[in-house]
């Protein structure tokens, strides 16, 4: 079923004439550069994957938690990355891998439901939005009826809800519609334009390639599939994907050692399929908040305040830990147990929006980000 | 069936049309739809209240913090899902399909969905206790049940929210050095989404006046007992959270008064005239078009503040309007109701829960999952997306292979959508070189999926 789509598009001629009746047609992209945004839905603790291991506060917050020499690759002596993550060690040393401590939204209190909601809807409060900000930025691209954004999995993040429309990726086990068939529904939908419209897209967004042995993990799908359909000249430019289970109140070594791995392997997964469009690219991680800075009584940590940016991509300038580091001293530590959120995700935010995908810096204040006005665009994030 | 006034009470106002429902309609299709109105039929099945869903869950907790999960697990197989079930059994089954639509209807607008994992599995009997009894009764009964359900309480996390000056609050902030204890998010809503709506003429203080009224709004919770001996699973008001003194919403003040004043305040609101409009708009346009037409919205808006807001008044006012009965079918069907009417017009067997909960959480309508306290979409482009159409296409495929054979495509098209077919759906239903992809066609037109 995988290719479904792109053989219709290849040789169904006389459904192509059909639609070409129908008069779908197909706007240019306004840019071409990329951006994955990949949403570590739970809370990640930030500290088990940027780790401070050279810091005094570090060890003695984290007595048994802090991960021990075997399972760190150290950046620059004070940081190093957990080595769960190493297979982003060659993208750190060719410079395509940023770093960004102690960063978060606005959001300040613990809940995830609420912080997930403010991160998406990009205003300074839970539900000050119904939309989301990555849908607000795609509409002021000016794409007209070109989807833009693409959205990998069964529904619509609110990031991506709202005006601009989106293609959706599901990796759904249902059996294909011949070509026959759907040429012969072409006719039936000819004088009903949504319906018309709605297969006419359909037959031009082609099934991803996944190749011959596709992962059998759903992240990994979804990233083969977000990298290909993100690779071509007509497809999306813009995409968001979930991975889900960063909560970690309890026993919290194995399962992030897993977790992180996943992730590692899903930026790998990315970059190779977007082959030479790698080069324009920024994937962004993030998560709702960090977690506390000192562990729990179960092995894990609680819900806390600054996490962790992750920015990769050959758009962005990298092998370097950006921003400002608060520490870990108990002065430094917000109420007295989380890591001070001192880099603003929407600073980061709008420096990709506008830096990288050329964004119109007045519209992104107004519209995008409403109200973050003392939150200038991250500088030195980017290559160009 | 005999015209398209039969199917337009049979879809728009129904659930589908099956074999047998064509002679339904009769020579009257709007008496029929109004001899529907009344007491809604039970919910076949023996399920569990909320309060009982609800108790069982936090005594697991209160029993050893991490049986919290299993226990919502384990009430998500037996109440939740039994009860979705059996709710869209009803739906394709029924003789009666306009009380359905507008349960429905009323649950989408009053939408809780299981985001909150501690009181998700008691989300159908939400539905069954607040909005199913008040459908046809009155919506400032229906708004009250609503508000003081465990199920809203915990969604809008109203349970969290504490008068800043009341005794839990001062603790609360000398204790944790937290600058307010309110939580606004119900109350938002309720003047956003559930009253008002967005232009209704409330502005923020409106909002802090309506949560600091609700605060103590709860139920048992977490609690082992104290000053207010906890009831686990049903509504309760903690004296020890509410804001003590009068509030002021939309100009009017409300003295002191408890738990009372919300109530005062949510009649005050179900009366108001923005909300009477506000609900006009989204029942005009869930029966006549995705835009709804203005002279429709204010005749539906008079006909709720002149009956105080009787839903069975304003339920034969939309059967009555002359634009619900007009060609063309402005509206398409919700993947939960293309299911559904796929499955009446196969007839009335109950489906396999694999063949209902596999396609809605492919298509991402499974009830109770909405995306935010808004509810679902009701306009074609939340429906017909180009991978959304393509689901439904599949899926109608593989539905209709697996059908035992027999049925006969050119009868079901006269069954289903016979009036409205058009000439080129019924020739190359007639082409199809199966049965199979006969019937997938059929489900895949335009004339069945829209409404």
């Amino acid at each position: 079923m995988l290719n479904r789509r792109l053989f219709l598009q290849m040789s169904g001629a006389s459904l192509a004439a059909t639609l070409a009746a129908s008069g779908v047609a197909f706007a240019g992209a306004p840019t071409d550069s990329r951006f994955v945004f990949i949403f570590l839905r739970g809370g990640l603790d930030g500290l088990h994957a940027l780790i401070p291991y050279a810091d005094s506060d570090f060890q003695r917050l984290r007595p048994r938690l802090a991960p021990g020499a075997e399972d760190r690759l150290d950046l620059d002596g004070y940081f190093a990355l957990h080595a769960a993550l190493g297979g982003l060690m060659p993208l750190w040393q060719a410079g395509e891998l940023a770093l960004i401590p102690a960063a978060t939204t606005r959001y300040r209190n613990r809940s995830h439901f609420d912080g997930q909601n403010l991160l998406e809807n990009g205003t300074a409060r839970p539900f000050g939005a119904r939309d989301g900000w990555l849908s607000r930025a795609i509409l002021g691209l000016n794409a007209g009826d070109r989807r833009l954004g693409l959205t990998l999995g069964p529904s619509l993040p609110l990031i991506l809800q709202g005006g601009a429309p989106v293609q959706a990726w599901t990796n759904a086990q249902l059996p294909d519609l011949d070509e026959d068939f759907l040429t012969r529904l072409a006719i039936v939908y000819r004088d009903d334009p949504l319906f018309a419209t709605a297969l006419g897209n359909a037959a031009n967004s082609p099934e991803p390639m996944m190749g011959a042995n596709p992962p059998d993990n759903g992240f990994l799908l979804s990233a083969t599939a977000a990298a290909d359909l993100l690779s071509r000249a007509e497809g999306p430019r813009i995409a968001v994907m979930d991975l889900n289970g960063w909560d970690t109140h309890a026993n919290q070594t194995g399962r992030l050692r897993g977790l992180m791995n996943l992730l590692a392997q899903g930026i790998l997964t990315l970059r190779e399929g977007l082959g030479a469009e790698w080069s324009r690219t920024v994937v962004m991680v993030a998560s709702e908040f960090g977690r506390t800075a000192a562990e729990n009584g179960a092995g894990g940590t609680d819900h806390g305040t600054g996490g962790l940016a992750l920015l990769a991509g050959g758009a962005v300038r990298g092998g370097r830990i950006l921003g400002d580091w608060p520490g870990l001293s108990p002065t430094a530590l917000n109420d007295e147990r989380d890591v001070r959120a001192v880099n603003a995700y929407e600073a980061i935010f709008k420096s990709v929006l506008i830096g990288h995908l050329g964004l119109d810096p007045g519209y992104a204040e107004r519209v995008v980000f409403p109200d973050s006005g003392g939150l200038e665009p991250f500088t030195g994030l980017l290559r160009v | 069936m005999r015209d398209i006034a039969s199917f337009i009470a049979l879809n728009r106002f129904g659930m589908g049309a099956g074999p047998e429902d064509g002679a339904r309609p009769g020579d009257d299709p709007r008496g029929w739809l109004k001899a529907q109105i009344g007491p809604l039929a039970p919910v076949p099945g023996d399920f569990r209240s909320s309060e009982a869903i609800i108790a069982g869950i936090f005594a697991a907790r209160l029993e050893r913090p991490n049986r919290q999960a299993e226990a919502v697990r384990e009430a998500i197989r037996d109440d939740f899902r039994p009860a979705v079930q059996a709710r869209t059994a009803l739906a394709i089954a029924t003789a009666r399909p306009l009380p359905e639509r507008m349960a429905h209807f009323w649950s989408n607008h009053f939408t809780v969905s299981t985001t909150r994992r501690i009181t998700a599995p008691a989300i159908p009997a939400y539905e069954r206790e607040a909005i199913r009894p008040h459908v046809f009764g009155r919506f400032a009964d229906m708004l009250k049940a609503v508000t003081r359900h465990p199920c809203m309480l915990t969604y809008l996390d109203n349970i969290a929210s504490m008068g800043p000056d009341s005794p839990a609050g001062r603790n609360r902030r000398a204790n944790r050095g937290v600058e307010t204890t309110l939580n606004e998010n119900l109350a938002r809503e309720i003047l956003e989404l559930h009253t008002l709506g967005v232009d209704g003429g409330y502005g923020q203080a409106d909002v802090i006046q309506l949560a600091l009224a609700l605060t103590g709004w709860s139920h048992g919770g977490l609690r082992r007992g104290g000053e207010d001996d906890p009831v686990h699973g049903r509504f309760q008001f903690f004296r020890r959270q509410h804001q003590p003194g009068a509030k002021t919403v939309l100009g009017r003040r409300y003295d002191e008064a408890g738990a009372e004043e919300g109530l005062a305040i949510l009649d005050d609101l179900a009366r108001h005239p923005a909300t009477a409009r506000h609900l006009a708009t989204k029942l005009v346009r869930h029966f006549v078009a995705d835009d709804p037409p203005a002279a429709d919205v204010d005749h539906i808006a008079r006909v709720f503040q002149d009956s105080d807001g009787d839903l069975a008044e304003v339920t034969r006012a939309l059967i009555d309007l002359p634009s619900a009965w007009a060609e063309p079918l402005a509206k398409v069907k919700t993947h939960y109701e293309f299911i559904i009417a796929v499955h009446r017009a196969i007839g009335p067997d109950v489906p396999r829960a694999r063949n209902l909960f596999r396609p809605l959480r492919m298509m991402g309508n499974e009830p109770f999952t909405a995306p935010s306290p808004q509810g679902w979409g009701d306009r074609a482009g939340d429906w017909i997306s180009p991978e959304a159409l393509m689901l439904r296409l599949e899926w109608a495929q593989q539905y209709a292979a697996g059908l035992p054979g027999g049925y006969v495509p050119r009868a079901l098209l006269q069954a289903t959508i016979g009036p409205v077919a058009r000439p080129v759906t019924e020739t190359w239903l007639l082409r199809a070189p199966s049965g199979d992809q006969a019937l997938t066609l059929l489900f895949g037109s335009p004339e069945f999926q829209r409404r």
